[in-house]
């Protein structure tokens, strides 16, 4: 993640030196999900029903870069689908841009506003071709032919597929495949962007790529974004960290606030990312680290005065 | 020691003779000592899952040849018997489970070699247990109901059952969580000290690389750029990143000190050495 | 290996057949298969064959590809040759042991086996020219005012979308399955039909457990992308005929009507 560091955490973290003055016409406290008291049972009909979640309370503010992380099974694809109508609450509530997602006629509406991307990109590609493929969001609101063009041309431009748009995804990487995913959800110009483990299939440069791209989003179009990862190192650059276990919220808060709670987190199976691990050896060891420490990028601005 | 794997010149090629003809191996060379923790590295499609099919005579080369265990696989005799030396784990391998219960699927190997009733429970309780499931719990559950971590690990449980002498995993630990990883290299670690395996690990995943393996093999385009030691490997990070890999970040801190005009050593991989490394530059300021 | 070449893949290229709309060449291969099979005598074939040789010079197809569609079809061609030319009564020109060749059959056998030829070259020159997706649309087009008839064209047309995405995907697949099988010893070919059956499950269980999970993969990624139906759905490459198309058209009728009047006048 070298490049992502360096450029992309002054603004993730919220210095105020580089937000552009259109972020204000965004209201930066503008909650755009928020999560009541969720619970989510699997098959709740039949006997034997299976409690993936229980008990969460979340808000996802307008334009916040949301980290979910947690062990395999905590449930995190779980809670992820419900911020686009694809699941309904077994109990409480979940309120997208202010629609209700228990209402049936709010479920397209709000799939307009929340574009979900997932693990395996093969899988979410319909069509053979890249630039039919990207229309597809699109031409499913219904917009004339003009505009699904305009959109689709911009939006691979945005993402860097224009030079592929004749293609066929097949022939594509796993990382352009996964950032086409993305092109075919932000033709619909949605709001928040929802990725569940999109780089847990990706080589070192796919990953870096994509997380730029999801940086640059955020920053520049103010899309907010919801990752799912097992990563750590992607997590330290989110605004904000939720962490999952058994179906709860275990620890919320600043990137800096959660990997804080070494023993909470060695006690869930998590890692601590690379920087964080060195720093809290070194402060074993006798060394008074400063405590904003995150990223590489802060041990060596620490390191180069000291 | 002795090579347990001999490549020589070895070029594969997709779909020869058409529009779409794709060569993904072009002249490798490499020998594989018998008893070592190999790491194969590169971007997508630089042909790593290609070049691990050749070790079990999946694929056959279209010049060169491959010797296993001094078998050449192009050999057609030999080569229905070189999976019971050569365990091959797929990516994402729980995908190809198929028995009623974890412990049948476990035993499908073993029964094709044609063991006995009881020497085959015998393998697949061990096979189990090494990759921390209960045998007997295993015995009565059907793969379909386990979570994703334990059915990765029941696929890998099939492969050990085989006890081949070498074991080959395409990308293992894909989509786990870090304890999920961490495990899973234990498994793998102790199954090769018990029985004297030779390990080969295709994986994005640098630290894993910079943990575990001994030998580092690097796949760009088909080509084999480099082979050494990780130390050696990871030294040379203009090149790795310019074929879309990376270094380990521990080893990325240590070379920015270093770019940085700190006297650090060049060769750190993990996050304790590099720990040592800043731990020794605070104390010289420091005193 | 199973992903080769395919039988009439497309074959990109800037010719004006190429940049044909696809219900253009949709209805040329249609009338040009009523000719050959229902119409045409000797001299429309004559004329069909004159017009079809000009179509494949203007592809810019290589001659390799468009001899490739005919030779895979050679053993259908060389038994049609055979059973027409030793089935038929007439003067005798040959025999074989118990056969008899006639020269008649051989006439008949010539004739019916141009017609074969032509048939396949036509037919295989719209998925040789056209990306499956744009010919996917045309048909969709072309079969959408039967959708008043319950008809369901844009299902359909889906579905084809689908499968053409999908097919190359799944075949991947079954590669990986048939080799991580092989590799735990699984042999899918011995014993008797039973055992055969059993030796099969290795293979069919994870490939329809994996259909399954990408079916339903697939329909949430469609679904959280506002998919609902064909209702109100637009197309960004909506099809326009334009000036080529109509000549084309103009011409392929003038054809088919110039044979239908060499058979009845
Ligand atoms: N379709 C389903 N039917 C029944 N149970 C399910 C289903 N999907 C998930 N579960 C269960 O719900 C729990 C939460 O699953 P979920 O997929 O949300 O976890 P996750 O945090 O996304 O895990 P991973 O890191 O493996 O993706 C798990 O115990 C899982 O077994
Ligand atoms: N069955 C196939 N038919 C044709 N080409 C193929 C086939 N399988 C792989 N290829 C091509 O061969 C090259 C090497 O592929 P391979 O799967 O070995 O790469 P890899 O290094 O394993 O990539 P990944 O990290 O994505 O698994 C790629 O260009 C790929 O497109
Ligand atoms: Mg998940
Ligand atoms: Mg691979």
């Amino acid at each position: 993640m070298t490049m992502t560091e360096s450029n992309g955490t002054g603004y993730l973290r919220g210095c105020p030196e580089s937000q552009d003055s259109q972020l204000t016409a965004h209201d930066r406290d503008e909650i755009f999900i928020a999560v009541e008291d969720l619970t989510y049972i699997y098959n709740h009909d039949k006997a034997g029903g299976h409690r993936a979640l229980s008990g969460i309370d979340l808000a996802v503010k307008a334009g916040e870069f949301l980290v979910v992380a947690g062990p395999n099974g905590s449930g995190k694809s779980t809670l992820a689908r419900h911020f686009n109508a694809m699941l309904k609450p077994s109990g409480g509530r979940v309120i997208v841009a202010g629609m209700d997602t228990m209402i049936p006629e709010n479920a397209w509406e709000i799939r307009r506003r929340v574009g979900m991307v997932f693990q395996n990109p093969d899988n979410q590609i319909v069509s053979s071709l890249v630039e039919e493929d990207a229309a597809f969001g699109a031409e499913n609101l219904g917009l004339p032919s003009e505009e699904v063009k305009k959109r689709v041309e911009e939006t691979l431009r945005l993402i860097g597929l224009s030079q592929y748009a004749k293609h066929a995804p097949h022939l594509l990487s796993g990382g352009q495949k996964q950032k086409l995913a993305i092109a075919g959800v932000l033709v619909m110009r949605p709001s928040c962007l929802v990725l569940d483990e999109p780089t847990s299939m990706l080589d070192p440069a796919g990953r870096v790529e994509l997380m730029e791209t999801l940086i640059r989003l955020n920053r520049t179009m103010q899309v907010t974004v919801v990752l799912v990862t097992h990563f750590m190192e992607e997590a330290v650059l989110a605004d904000r960290v939720v962490v999952l276990s058994d179906g709860r919220i275990a620890v919320s808060g600043s990137p800096a606030r959660v990997f804080a709670e070494v023993e909470l987190l060695a006690e869930l199976g998590l890692k601590l990312p690379a920087a964080l691990e060195i720093a809290h050896g070194l402060r074993k060891r006798g060394f008074s680290l400063p405590q904003e420490i995150l990223t590489m990028d802060d041990i060596l601005a620490y390191l180069k005065n000291n | 020691m002795s090579s347990i794997i001999e490549i020589d010149k070895l070029s594969h090629i997709y779909s020869p003779g058409t529009p779409f003809q794709v060569t993904s191996l072009d002249s490798i060379s490499l020998d594989i000592k018998k008893g070592v923790f190999l790491a194969i590295i590169g971007s997508t499609g630089s042909g790593k899952s290609t070049l691990v099919r050749h070790f079990n005579g999946l694929l056959t080369p279209a010049a060169g040849n491959v010797r296993v265990c001094g078998i050449d696989t192009a050999d057609k005799k030999q080569r229905r018997n070189l999976w019971r030396s050569v365990g091959l784990v797929f990516q994402q391998p729980e995908h190809q489970l198929f028995e009623e219960t974890v412990f049948t699927d476990v035993a499908f190997g073993p029964r094709n070699m044609g063991l006995t009733e009881a020497e085959i429970t015998e393998r697949v309780h061990e096979a189990l247990r090494l990759v921390g499931l209960d045998p007997l719990e295993a015995a009565r559950m059907s793969p379909f109901c386990l979570s994703g971590g334990m059915r990765r690990r029941a696929a890998i449980a099939g492969v050990l059952a085989l006890k081949p002498q070498v074991l080959i995993l395409d990308e293992p630990t894909a989509g786990l969580d870090p304890q999920g990883k961490r495990q899973l290299m234990k498994h793998i670690e102790e199954f090769r000290r018990r029985e004297g395996a030779t390990i080969i690990l295709v994986t994005h995943d640098m630290e894993e690389v910079a943990l575990m393996a001994e030998r580092v093999a690097v796949l760009n385009r088909g080509r084999l750029v480099m082979e050494g030691k990780p130390r050696e490997i990871f030294s040379r990070a203009a090149e790795l990143t310019a074929i879309g890999l990376d270094l380990p970040a521990p080893a990325r801190l240590i070379r920015q000190l270093r770019l940085l005009g700190k006297p650090v050593r060049t060769d750190v991989l993990t996050t304790a050495e590099a720990e040592e490394e800043i731990a020794r530059l605070l104390g010289e300021t420091q005193c | 290996m199973l992903s080769g070449i395919s039988l009439g893949q497309y074959i990109p290229g800037d010719s004006l057949l190429h940049r044909l709309d696809p219900r253009t060449k949709v209805i040329g291969v249609l009338a040009a298969a009523a000719s050959i099979l229902a119409f045409a005598n000797w001299q429309g074939l004559v004329l069909t064959a004159l017009l079809t040789l000009i179509a494949l010079l203007v592809s810019k197809l290589p001659l390799g590809i468009i001899l490739g569609s005919l030779k895979s079809l050679w053993l259908l061609l060389v038994i049609t040759f055979l059973l027409q030319a030793f089935l038929t009564p007439g003067t005798l020109l040959a025999v074989l042991g118990p056969l008899k060749i006639s020269r008649e059959g051989v006439f008949a056998a010539g004739e019916i086996v141009l017609r074969l030829a032509l048939l396949i070259l036509i037919a295989f020159l719209p998925t040789l020219t056209t990306p499956p997706i744009k010919l996917t649309a045309g048909l969709e087009s072309i079969i959408s005012p039967l959708q008043r008839l319950g008809v369901p064209a844009h299902e359909l047309a889906l579905m084809m979308t689908l499968a053409l995405r999908f097919v190359p995907t799944l075949l991947q697949e079954a590669e990986v399955v048939i080799s991580a099988q092989r590799s735990r010893g699984a042999g899918f070919t011995t014993g008797s039909p039973a055992k055969w059956a059993r030796s099969l499950l290795p293979l069919f269980v994870p490939l329809f457990a994996g259909a399954l999970r990408r079916a339903d993969d697939l329909a949430v990624a469609m679904e959280s992308r506002c998919y609902r139906g064909g209702a109100n759905r637009t197309r960004m490459n909506a099809l326009k005929f334009s000036a080529p198309d109509y000549v084309v058209i103009g011409v392929t009728l003038a054809v088919l009507a110039g044979v239908v009047a060499l058979r009845f006048i």
